[in-house]
Parts: C-alpha cells; sequence; structure tokens
C-alpha cells in the first residue's frame, strides 16, 4: 500500500504530511532544547561572583565551526532547489557539500575541542587561602577595578600522581597566562586567539585546595551545561549527516528517477531539521564562547 | 520572500519555473553571506565593553536572533508557510514561554532566596 500525500498535499491542510510531521518534531526539539537553556539561564544567574568563568574556549574554533554550519545550510538549500530544477548531478555535490561540512564539524569537535578539555584543570582555592596565592590570582588589582575576584588557578597539571597519592603533598601547574601574569590589565578580558599555557609553574598546597577538576562536565555549571548541550547539538548533527548520507548515496536515485519530487519533499523535511540545528547553535556559540 | 513554486508540468513552462527558482537561489546565497558577516559582528562585539556584562549579552543575543529569523525566514520558508504551521509554532512559542517564565518565577523565589 502506497503511503498517502508524501508527494502531494492534502486538501484540508494543504500540506503534505512529512512537512507537519517535521515541523510537530521541530516543535518538540524547541522543548527539549529549550529546557536546556532555560537551566543554563538559571544556573548562570545563581553563579556567585568568580564561579562562571570566561574566555576557557577557543573563539577562533568555535567561529570556524559557526561558519561551517552556515555554510552546510546553505548547500542543503542550494541542494534542494537543484532538485526542484531537476539538477540531479549539482543536487549530488551540494548534498556531499553538506555533508562533508557535518563531519568537519563532528571532527573539531571530538577530536579537537572535547579532548582539549579533559588535559586541562582548575584548582579551586579554599577562600582562607587566596590571599596566600595572590601572585597567581591578582585580586588585589581587580578588587580596586571593580572586578570578579578568581578562585581557581587554570593550567596543565606537571604531576598526575598527585591526585591519587596521598604522600604527595602539593599539585604542580604549569599556569595559564591569566595566572602566571595576573596583573596584566591584557588579562582582564578573555583573547580571541587562544594564549598556550605557560612554563611557569605554580605549588599549590593540597591542604589550601578546595576541589581540583579537569575541564569536564563535572568541573562547573558552566562546563556542565556546555557538555550537555554541545552533546545533544552534535548528536543532532550526526543524525542529519546520516540521513543526508543516505539521500546521497545510489539508492536515492531510484526515488529521483521514480518520482524527483519525492526526493526533494525529503531533501526539504531533512533540511528543516538541518536549518533547526543550526539555529540552536546560533545561540549556543554566542552564550558558550564569548559571554 | 515567497517559496519558489512548484515544479511545472509542462516543458514549456520549465524555462520560466527555473528562472523563478533561481531567483531564491541568489536569496540564499544573499543570506548565508549576510549570516557570515552577522557571525564576525557578534564576535567584534563580545570584545566591546558595553558597561556591564548585561548589555554584552543582550546585544549579542540581538544578533543571534536576528540571525535566526533570517534562517527560519528564508531558509526554513517560515516568510511565506501554510496557516497549519504558524499553529503549531505559536503554540510552541507560547509553551517554551511558559518554560522561561517557570525560571523566572524559581529565580524570584522568596522561600529559597
Amino acid at each position: 500500500m502506497e503511503i498517502p500525500y508524501t508527494i502531494s498535499t492534502r486538501p484540508d491542510t494543504g500540506l503534505w504530511n512529512a512537512k507537519i510531521g517535521i515541523w510537530l518534531f521541530l516543535a518538540s526539539e524547541v522543548m527539549l532544547f529549550g529546557g536546556l537553556f532555560s537551566a543554563y539561564v538559571f544556573l548562570r544567574l545563581d553563579a556567585q561572583p568568580g564561579e562562571w568563568p570566561h574566555g576557557l574556549l577557543n573563539v577562533p574554533i568555535g567561529t570556524m565551526n559557526t561558519a561551517i554550519l552556515i555554510l552546510s545550510s546553505v548547500t542543503v538549500v542550494l541542494a534542494w532547489a537543484a532538485l526542484k530544477m531537476r539538477r540531479y548531478n549539482a543536487y549530488w555535490w551540494y548534498m556531499l557539500a553538506t555533508i562533508l561540512c557535518g563531519v568537519i564539524f563532528l571532527f573539531v569537535k571530538l577530536y579537537f575541542e572535547w579532548p582539549q578539555k579533559f588535559s586541562h584543570y582548575g584548582v579551586f582555592l579554599k577562600p582562607e587561602a587566596r590571599e596566600k596565592y595572590e601572585q597567581y590570582l591578582g585580586n588585589h588589582r581587580r578588587e580596586e577595578k571593580g572586578l570578579e575576584s578568581r578562585i581557581e588557578i587554570t593550567g596543565h597539571l606537571e604531576n598526575h600522581e598527585a591526585l591519587t597519592d596521598p604522600n604527595i603533598k602539593e599539585y604542580e601547574i604549569a599556569m595559564d597566562p591569566v595566572n602566571a601574569n595576573p596583573d596584566s590589565p591584557a588579562m582582564d578580558r578573555p583573547h580571541f586567539i587562544p594564549l598556550p599555557a605557560t612554563d611557569k609553574v605554580a605549588k599549590i598546597e593540597k591542604e589550601d585546595v578546595e576541589r581540583i577538576s579537569s575541564f569536564g562536565p563535572w568541573h562547573s555549571a558552566y562546563f556542565a551545561s556546555y557538555f550537555t548541550i554541545t552533546g545533544l547539538h552534535g548528536a543532532h548533527v550526526l543524525g542529519g549527516v546520516l540521513v543526508f548520507l543516505y539521500m546521497w548515496l545510489p539508492v536515492s536515485k531510484k526515488v529521483y528517477q521514480r518520482n524527483p519530487e519525492h526526493l526533494a519533499n525529503r531533501v526539504e523535511v531533512s533540511g528543516l531539521f538541518w536549518h533547526f540545528v543550526d539555529l540552536v547553535w546560533i545561540f549556543v556559540f554566542p552564550l558558550f564562547y564569548l559571554l | 520572500m515567497n517559496n519558489p513554486p512548484d515544479v511545472a508540468q509542462d516543458p514549456k513552462e520549465y524555462e520560466e519555473y527555473a528562472h523563478g527558482i533561481r531567483k531564491h537561489v541568489r536569496g540564499y546565497l544573499l543570506v548565508g553571506a549576510i549570516l557570515l558577516t552577522f557571525t564576525a559582528v557578534t564576535v567584534a562585539l563580545s570584545y566591546v565593553n558595553f558597561g556591564t556584562q548585561k548589555a554584552n549579552i543582550g546585544i549579542a543575543m540581538l544578533v543571534a536572533t536576528i540571525k535566526a529569523a533570517c534562517v527560519a525566514a528564508v531558509f526554513m520558508h517560515l516568510a511565506a508557510e501554510k496557516r497549519l504551521i504558524y499553529r503549531v509554532l505559536i503554540f510552541t512559542g507560547f509553551f517554551v514561554l511558559g518554560l522561561f517564565w517557570l525560571t523566572f518565577l524559581a529565580w524570584y523565589n522568596p522561600i529559597v532566596r
């Protein structure tokens, strides 16, 4: 039995069925991401001064990934327009470009951005011990300028064994420039090009440490929401790429040969999903990378 | 921007139809360029101090909303869609605003704060 209204429109709605289906699905997606963004707003409002990190993500990489997603939104709509003009070869190339954009986006996220975070550490100091490490925090100057106090020293952990060995009494951190040179006005704002960790090592006694953590989801509410939202978003990108891959493979050419409008409609609904994924990223990028 | 018309069944009308689609393609490319430009603007504005963090967030969200509106109106064809889809989206908007309203209420709850 043939499924009705996959190509022609229903007389009562004026739409073919998959189009209503995808919009209902996107409505549920709005609620899903809306709930997570709502949690983000709540966590951010609830953060104490100095607790919400800034400048911990790589802005050029995030900007590049944003541009890649925008580019893929353009190529997918061009793929659809090519099908509407019955230019299958052009469709094939535009769809390939879309798939590649999605793969590059995921590759950058999974093999570059995320792993870097797990090898970077933050040491949260006990409030009473912060004065002792003033040379790395620069809070006297920040207080005079009305800026939030720093509560954490970040960088690369040199002695990983200190995490498990109770006989080692201090952590050795090759500090980020923000702690290596805390009184520099240049460190008051995050840098566009991230500065690498310095070779200046801070020795921090364990008894002065409230908590030490890599930049994983357990580090802070910021990273918890970052990994949750970008992880869910990444899963959507993967889903979109798999659907596009199916539509790019020869199996879909048979659909085209049977009825080109059928494939065009399929590309339109999957394209609507892809644009939604792009739309979510448009908000994720400034909220996590820039603000 | 209206949606491209349905494909012409009559081969004689095809060239006119394809011309109509090509006009829309130019629109898609233009919106893509606008989105890339606005991405650069968002990054640049984040390094400008607008006085308070709230002001910086507000301006960045305004730019993001303009970008999102471009994607929704042109790429997702919401500028000219059927009434049923608008109805679905009105309900969605209502409920998502309700969700953020709950967050607002929780933040100003005098009992726990």
